[in-house]
């Protein structure tokens, strides 16, 4: 029973990740656009929670869903001039057509070269202390190569903040 | 009761909770905000007026629902939904006693933030789709307020998950039992690095409901109503309640962190476990109450003071304040570990 129901769940938020993704790249308006991304990121989050993966589909709403998408939507509601603007034309140039073929070719010999391997479920879902010591712990644990990405965002909001001085200099 | 009704009921119960809170809160707003104004607010429908809100929401239900010409249809009609459901989801995890919540979590807090994040998302949806300039305002104005206080309120409260070593709220309470100096409740209001962090948490919480001393993006006098300018009827209605849900919420939250969730003091443990709810309730609302006091009292800030005192202040000292816990608690485990 709770097979069949995990199955009817996982269909319902993949209809809405991949619907999503299309209702996004086909609507024309850049606003609508936005809110698909944002239906896409929930479903994934919901996708996440399935694998009772509870921290990462929480930090996916907070940080994709809850931060992201609006700053999105605040820099095309800021940019746009006026309201019909938001409406444009599909570009369905051959260009852009080449540059999404030659992407998925990459992703997909990426995919195939790397030898993922599906390791066996845990019996056991890994409670948020068990992430929290696997990545802060110093044998074996991940905390390096977290603070190296912490450094990395840092230098990224330095260079940001300074950027935008440039006019005071 | 079948497994299908228990996960039926609460939910239920959640929808209840918040329709009575919207009603109590729109009478109490309106009391306790004519009571500091020298006015004596409403005093003709029932006794002191206390069917005032009852017969607006008969009003707000039976009123035309008018959508003007110029909106973006499906957005318009989309975004009273997506304002209300999430802060709906937000009653989830919080713990009215030890076993009356929802649903238990062992990452309550970050799922509260988290639901609460989508908030804005709801709010600009209904500023963009009106189609109309005050609403695009208050609705940018409220988005932008809520993302830059939201980093000072996830912030404000990492020392205390530091101090209680977990993100569940039921613990966080059970961390706050007992006394310092065998009379002071141990809530981490008393303790100095959680008094720091709780009036940062009060500030950025007013910031995060769009609450006077911050709330330009309703500001009557500039934009109509903001984002909701435009809405009408019980979509109205649906904006208005959310938004006095968030006060619930928010209070909530700061009695579970701060104030010691159900527990009181001095008083056997065997008869506040009877009562734990009721202590909850009144508690969060005398919180609300302090939201109604600070808004009777303080006149609005200017938006660029608005952000500098999120990003060039309250950050700062946040961030400062998980440094000082981090040391604070490193030091206390050496110093307990020698000795």
């Amino acid at each position: 029973m709770p097979e069949t129901v995990n199955g009817v769940v996982f269909g319902i938020l993949a209809l809405a990740s991949i619907g999503g993704a299309v209702a996004m790249l086909t609507s024309s308006n850049v606003i609508h656009a936005a809110f698909w991304l944002l239906e896409v990121m929930l479903a994934i989050a919901g996708l996440f929670l399935l694998l009772s993966a509870e921290f990462l589909a929480l930090v996916q709403v907070l940080v994709y869903a809850g931060a992201v998408s609006v700053l999105m939507l605040f820099v095309i509601m800021l940019t746009l001039r006026r309201r019909e603007d938001a409406v444009r034309t599909l570009d369905a140039s051959l260009g852009a057509a080449v540059l999404a073929l030659l992407f998925g070719a990459i992703v997909y010999v990426g995919v195939a070269a790397s030898s993922f391997t599906l390791g066996p479920m845990p019996d056991e879902v890994p409670d948020i202390e068990a992430l929290g010591t696997l990545l802060f712990s110093l044998d074996g644990g991940w905390v390096f190569p977290f603070e190296l990405a912490s450094l990395v965002l840092l230098v990224a909001l330095v260079g940001a903040v300074w950027w935008s001085k440039e006019g005071d200099r | 009761m079948s497994d299908v009704l228990s996960v039926i009921l609460p939910v239920l119960a959640a929808v209840g909770l918040m329709l009575a809170n919207g009603v109590v809160l729109i009478y109490m707003l309106r009391k306790v905000l004519g009571h500091l104004h020298l006015r004596v607010g409403p005093m003709h429908v029932g006794w002191h007026g206390i069917l005032q809100t009852v017969a607006d929401v008969g009003k707000l239900l039976t009123k035309e629902d008018i959508t003007p010409t110029n909106v973006d249809k499906a957005l318009f009609f989309l975004a009273p939904a997506a304002v209300f459901v999430p802060s709906l989801m937000a009653y989830a995890a919080i713990p009215f006693s030890e076993t009356w919540s929802i649903t238990s979590l062992d990452t309550g807090l970050l799922y509260t933030f988290a639901v609460l994040s989508l908030v804005p998302l709801g709010i600009l949806m209904a500023g963009w789709s009106s189609g109309n300039k005050w609403a695009l305002l208050g609705g940018m104005r409220a988005a932008a307020q809520q993302i830059a206080y939201e980093v000072p309120l996830l912030l404000s409260v990492l020392p205390i998950v530091m101090l209680s070593g977990s993100l569940d709220l039921v613990e966080i309470v059970a961390a706050q039992g007992g006394y310092w100096l065998g009379f002071v409740p141990r809530w981490f209001v008393l303790h100095p690095l959680g008094f720091v962090a709780s009036v940062i948490f009060l500030i950025a919480g007013l910031a995060e409901l769009n609450q006077t001393p911050f709330d330009m993006s309703e500001a009557e006098s500039e934009l109509v109503a903001g984002f909701a300018s435009e809405y009408s009827a019980m979509k109205f209605g649906l904006l208005f309640l959310s938004e006095f849900s968030n006060s619930f919420i928010i209070s909530a939250l700061g009695v579970t962190l701060f104030f010691g969730g159900w527990t009181l003091p001095w008083i056997p443990a065997d008869v506040v476990a009877k009562i734990g709810p009721v202590i909850f309730m009144l508690k969060t609302y005398i919180g609300i109450a302090v939201f109604m006091w600070i808004r009777g009292t303080y006149p609005r800030v200017r938006i660029d003071q608005l952000m500098s005192l999120g990003w060039k202040r309250l950050i700062p000292i946040s961030l400062g304040l998980i440094m000082v816990t981090g040391i604070a608690i490193k030091v206390v485990e050496t110093v307990r570990g020698v000795s």
